[in-house]
């Protein structure tokens, strides 16, 4: 692995930049840690939801009389049990939901709108009477045709599944309704005159099929309800803040009343920010009065949980000979699934981002299907259009006889750029990612038979957001640090590090944990890439309230003013006039004197955390294909990105590599598989192929460092970055190899090895 | 539901033929346990064979090897010289899942799970192997190839077991090999299978083939015409040629979500020819 940032890195910091041991570390490798399925109350029962086999039909009535009165059944929900609510669009992580839609989304109400919608669920004494109630519920469906794929939804007479949705975006307002959710457009200039000054125009389609966030973990909850409406949910999730204003909200219940506490997540890349099982197992323990755990089958998880959108893409990118671009042109058709929310909006931001442009111009479309509603999955959008916007660059250096980097350095966004989708970018890392790609060893390394080299970028924005931090001084010098994002990859190891970097204490000094709803404030959810820059940030304003007080305290004792006392190396000392009057103490000796001098000390910060600054990343992939078979298998790749600072590096690398296998497995392998009949015939990780370890090659890593002036350690957010580059990278590594332009996702070898017989007819096959 | 471990292959046999609902004999699970969990099934009677001697034992007969149909795929490669006698059959087995699933998979298992992709299959009909079935009706024994017959659907009569395989004395310069295609590199089911077992005379030419395809029909092929031509008098490439036109032509696959009939079918050539280069490796070797 690549050591750009050093283990002890220049005296500037102690902790920061190190490669400590992270403290959820043994509970994780010893089984003790408890993960979302973990959790047991006694008396509770197992919670079940019978699930639409229909993607698309009308409910005409449910019949859960039967189901009720087996023994052992305790409770049966269905529509009746959840209030309809208005229609609002709120932020969920960097995606938008309308309330209107989540009740409907956890429980049916007037239409099954995919296979695996939730119909009803029941609480019973054991999985097999829950499983046997589920069998004796009667749906009386109207089956309505169905629609499954993008364009098809668009067209005139196709199935509606909403009958009221008008496209929002467009001027004047349709007449008649569509699957059309939404109108988006982004840019500036003039792109047909940027088109006319065009030496080369490079105009390609691209489809990408919808992937799945294919976290490990299955979601998982236990909810009780006491007998005066108290109510507890321990669950696997990105954000239990969300989880508790979501279900608060569909339950009619006082957000107070409602307490959660995220458990250690196995996973979640931006699916674990909504709700699915937390509001039915709420409403079958209080019906119930018994506590109730439901936990997803993996079947359950591919079929009722959100995936990332498929996507209809095209673009049409204008250079000159020099390889300036002078204009870029998109049009995206997201599907959302179910509902109403593809991240379209967010994917026509960044398609052109990494790019100074004048002409540019992206519209898009939020449109509805009979599938999963989707769900955030890192990068929400991001990923779809940068991979065809890359291709598009790449098969213009190709054209002009370029070298790809050297055609990205001359259209790289820089500081003061002005973005696609409308403002100046501040201290940006693209070009040094770009000169590290340029410079490094696999770049120049040769390529061996049937193999081919690609090189695409990525960018992402990142968030920061509500957030609250608590650091308490225990009596013996200790901390105990308090979070509310959860931990996915390694947070709570970077908090105590900047907190131990800001205190001077040593690290084993401060146990960190996430907090629960009732402990903090409010948290958004650790999504937009935002955990250790907005925790970060808040942990470093509780550490300097801590300095504060213990200085304040030290100065009460001595009996000096409180800015004649100065906070160095996990100690106060008396500064300035008085430097030398009395002794230093360490923070140990504040906090035994703290109940003497005022009481318990302890920093508590609220913040909504502003000035994320986005990451921008350079990747290289190295392809071979196996030419009779059209397997393609990734042999070498470098992921390169700016962190703004790497506070851990190697959960910084962690991250690069998490999403650069998941992009590869996008790439390659992953794709939903529909019947005619709309039902998803790959509901498992054997036939919905993520890459296994051996599918994967060592995935080198080199962390670029521009800091980011508007956090106290310099971070950007790294998580969402690495998913964009790779499909791209690897496309453009397949042209290299093979003379074809692969353009539909996934490449898998039945594709790859048709569009290669093919080409061969045709002569214009490399190999 | 009843779980049942008897000793004995006539306790089991009882049992299974006693049973009026569904019943089913459990060897590593790792097909059974799946389908139970995932509601494909749901019988009412498991007999867990792996307490009998015969189906756990790996013996030398007639100078080859008789196998036992509960015997794990990671026994098989433990096992002294099997590996180097019928390097095919063991790597086939091995081929299946993960190093977890192979400590527990059994060939019996992969043959009576009764999938047409089932890995150990084909190489198991190359070998020209036997299987050794026990029923209510006392024992006979069946060429593998004769014992599935479609998906899902084997020749076993109820309450019969696949007791063991006989793997033949193997003739002198004689190689198997086995490869399948997975679009990734382990954990996944063959989207086609070749398994190809070959006899080579002193100056080199092959006298005999066996041949045989899974994933690409109702049930694994052994194909005649394929072995046939490798017999012939031309040179390797040629007859490698052939051998890939032969295969294509036995193949009878359906489009679904692991492959298209194209795809599979040219594939199948692919395979068989690398197969057939291995085996031609091994028999001048051995
Ligand atoms: C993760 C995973 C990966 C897998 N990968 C592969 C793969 O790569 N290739 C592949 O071919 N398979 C694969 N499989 C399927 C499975 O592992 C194999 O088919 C295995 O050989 C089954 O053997 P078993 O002993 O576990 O059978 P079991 O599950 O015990 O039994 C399978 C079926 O055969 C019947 N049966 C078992 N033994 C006998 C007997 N002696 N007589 C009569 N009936 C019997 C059982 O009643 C049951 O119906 C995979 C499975 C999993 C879970």
């Amino acid at each position: 692995m690549q050591e750009k940032v050093k283990d002890a890195p220049s005296s500037q910091f102690k902790w920061v930049g190190t490669r400590a041991v992270r403290p959820d570390g043994v509970d994780k490798v010893t089984g003790r840690a408890r993960f979302g399925a973990d959790l047991a109350m006694p008396g509770q029962l197992v919670g079940k939801v019978l699930r639409s086999p229909h993607p698309h039909a009308r409910i005409r009535a449910i019949d859960v009389s039967a189901a009720a009165n087996l023994p052992g059944v305790k409770a049966v929900v269905t529509r009746d049990d959840f209030k309809d609510q208005p229609s609002e669009f709120i932020p969920a992580g960097e995606m938008m939901i309308n309330y209107r839609d989540v009740v409907r989304n956890v429980m049916a109400r007037e239409k099954a709108l995919y296979e695996g919608h939730p119909i009803a669920a029941v609480a019973a004494t054991s999985t097999s009477i829950a499983k046997q109630a589920l069998k004796l519920i009667k749906v009386d469906y109207e089956v309505l045709p169905h629609v499954i794929d993008v364009v098809d939804a668009m067209q005139p007479g196709a199935p509606l599944l909403h009958e009221d949705m008008i496209t929002a975006g467009v001027e004047p307002a349709p007449k008649t309704p569509s699957n059309v959710a939404k109108r988006v457009e982004f840019g500036h200039g003039d792109v047909a005159a940027g088109f006319a000054q065009a030496e080369i125009i490079v105009e390609r389609a691209f489809t990408t099929k919808p992937v799945h966030q294919g976290y490990i973990e299955p979601h998982a909850c236990v909810a009780s309800v006491s007998e005066d409406g108290q109510a507890d949910v321990w669950v696997t999730t990105q954000g239990h803040w969300i989880v508790r204003a979501h279900c608060a909200r569909l339950l009619g219940w006082d957000v107070g009343k409602v307490r959660v506490t995220a458990a250690e997540i196995g996973g979640g890349f931006g699916g674990k920010t909504v709700v699915y099982l937390e509001p039915l197992a709420l409403a079958l323990s209080k019906k119930a009065r018994r506590p109730v755990k439901m936990v997803m089958t993996r079947e359950e998880v591919f079929r009722a949980s959100g995936p990332t959108s498929g996507a209809h893409v095209h673009v049409k990118i204008g250079a000159r000979k020099d390889g300036r671009i002078v204009a870029g042109e998109a049009e995206l058709k997201y599907q959302a699934g179910a509902f109403a929310g593809s991240p379209v909006q967010p994917g026509a931001m960044c398609a052109f981002a990494p790019y100074d442009l004048e002409n540019v111009k992206v519209v898009g479309y939020d449109v509805v299907t009979n599938r999963p509603k989707v769900a955030a999955y890192r990068a929400p959008g991001g990923p779809i259009s940068e991979f065809a916007v890359e291709s598009v660059i790449d098969e213009i250096a190709r054209k002009l006889g370029m070298d790809p980097i050297a055609l990205r350095l001359k259209n790289a966004a820089k500081q003061g750029t002005r973005a696609a989708y409308g403002p100046k970018f501040g201290p940006i890392g693209f070009v040094e990612t770009l000169e590290a790609a340029k410079a490094h060893a696999h770049w120049r390394t040769p390529l061996q038979k049937n193999q081919g080299r690609g090189v695409a970028s990525g960018f992402w924005f990142n968030i920061g957001g509500e957030t609250s931090v608590s650091l308490q001084l225990n009596e013996d010098g200790t901390l105990s640090l308090t979070a509310g994002t959860p931990d996915i990859g390694g947070l709570r190891a970077s908090l105590c590090m900047m907190a131990a970097e800001e205190l001077g204490v040593d690290l084993d000094r401060i146990r960190v944990q996430i907090g629960d709803t009732g402990q903090l404030g409010y948290n958004f959810l650790t999504g937009g890439s935002r955990a250790t820059f907005s925790s970060g940030m808040a942990t470093v304003e509780a550490a300097r309230e801590v300095i504060k007080e213990a200085c304040k305290r030290a100065a009460k004792l001595w009996e000096l003013p409180e800015d004649a006392v100065e906070y160095m190396s996990g100690g106060v000392r008396p500064a300035g006039a008085n430097a030398g009057k009395h002794a230093p103490m360490t923070l140990s000796d504040i906090a035994g004197i703290a109940g003497k001098t005022g009481g318990p000390i302890a920093g508590y910060a609220r913040i909504n955390a502003h000035g994320a600054a986005p990451s921008f990343a350079t990747h290289i992939a190295d392809v071979e294909i196996d030419p009779e078979t059209g397997k393609a298998t990734v042999v070498r790749y470098t992921a390169i990105q700016d962190a703004g600072r790497a506070i851990h590096p190697s959960y910084v690398e962690g991250q690069y590599q998490g999403g650069v296998a998941q992009g590869i497995g996008w790439a390659l392998n992953e794709e939903y598989i529909y019947g005619p009949d709309g039902r998803l015939q790959n509901p498992g990780f054997l036939d919905y192929r993520v890459p296994v370890a051996s599918d994967l090659p060592m995935i080198d890593t080199v962390i670029v460092e521009v800091p980011n002036p508007r956090h106290p350690y310099g971070v950007r957010g790294v998580g969402e970055t690495p998913i964009v580059p790779p499909m791209a990278a690897i496309a453009n590594a397949l042209a290299d190899a093979t003379g074809v332009r692969f353009t539909d996702l996934p490449m898998s070898p039945p594709k790859v090895l048709a569009a290669l017989d093919e080409a061969r007819a045709a002569g214009t096959a490399k190999m | 539901m009843r779980y049942e471990a008897p000793n004995t292959l006539d306790q089991a046999v009882a049992l299974l033929a006693a049973e009026l609902g569904e019943a089913r004999v459990l060897a590593g699970g790792t097909d059974l346990l799946v389908q139970m969990r995932t509601d494909v099934i749901d019988p009412v009677l498991l007999v867990d064979i792996k307490g009998i001697a015969e189906t756990r034992q790996i013996r030398e007969e007639a100078g080859g090897f008789r196998i036992g149909a509960a015997v794990t795929g990671a026994e098989l490669k433990e096992y002294p010289r099997l590996g180097s006698v019928w390097p095919g059959v063991v790597e086939a087995a091995n081929l299946i899942g993960s190093t977890q699933i192979q400590g527990r998979a059994t060939m019996g298992g992969n043959l009576c799970n009764g999938s047409p992709a089932a890995d150990s299959v084909p190489a198991l009909i190359a070998a020209g192997a036997r299987a050794s079935i026990v029923g209510p009706q006392g024992r006979r024994d069946v060429a593998v190839e004769d014992v599935m017959l479609a998906p899902r659907k084997l020749s076993l009569a109820k309450g019969e077991i696949v007791a063991s395989f006989l793997l033949p004395a193997k003739p002198p310069r004689t190689g198997d090999a086995y490869l399948r295609f997975i679009p990734r590199t382990e954990m996944d089911i063959a989207v086609v299978g070749c398994g190809i077992c070959l006899t080579l005379d002193a100056r080199g030419a092959c006298t005999a083939a066996r041949v045989s395809l899974g994933a690409v029909a109702e049930r694994p092929l052994l194909v005649a015409e394929a072995a046939r031509v490798l017999t012939g008098n031309e040179a390797l490439p040629v007859l490698l040629q052939k051998l890939d036109a032969a295969a294509r032509a036995a193949c009878r696959p359906i489009d679904d979500k692991r492959g298209t009939k194209d795809y599979r079918i040219k594939v199948a050539g692919v395979l068989a020819r690398r197969a057939a280069q291995i085996a031609y490796q091994r028999a001048r070797e051995s």
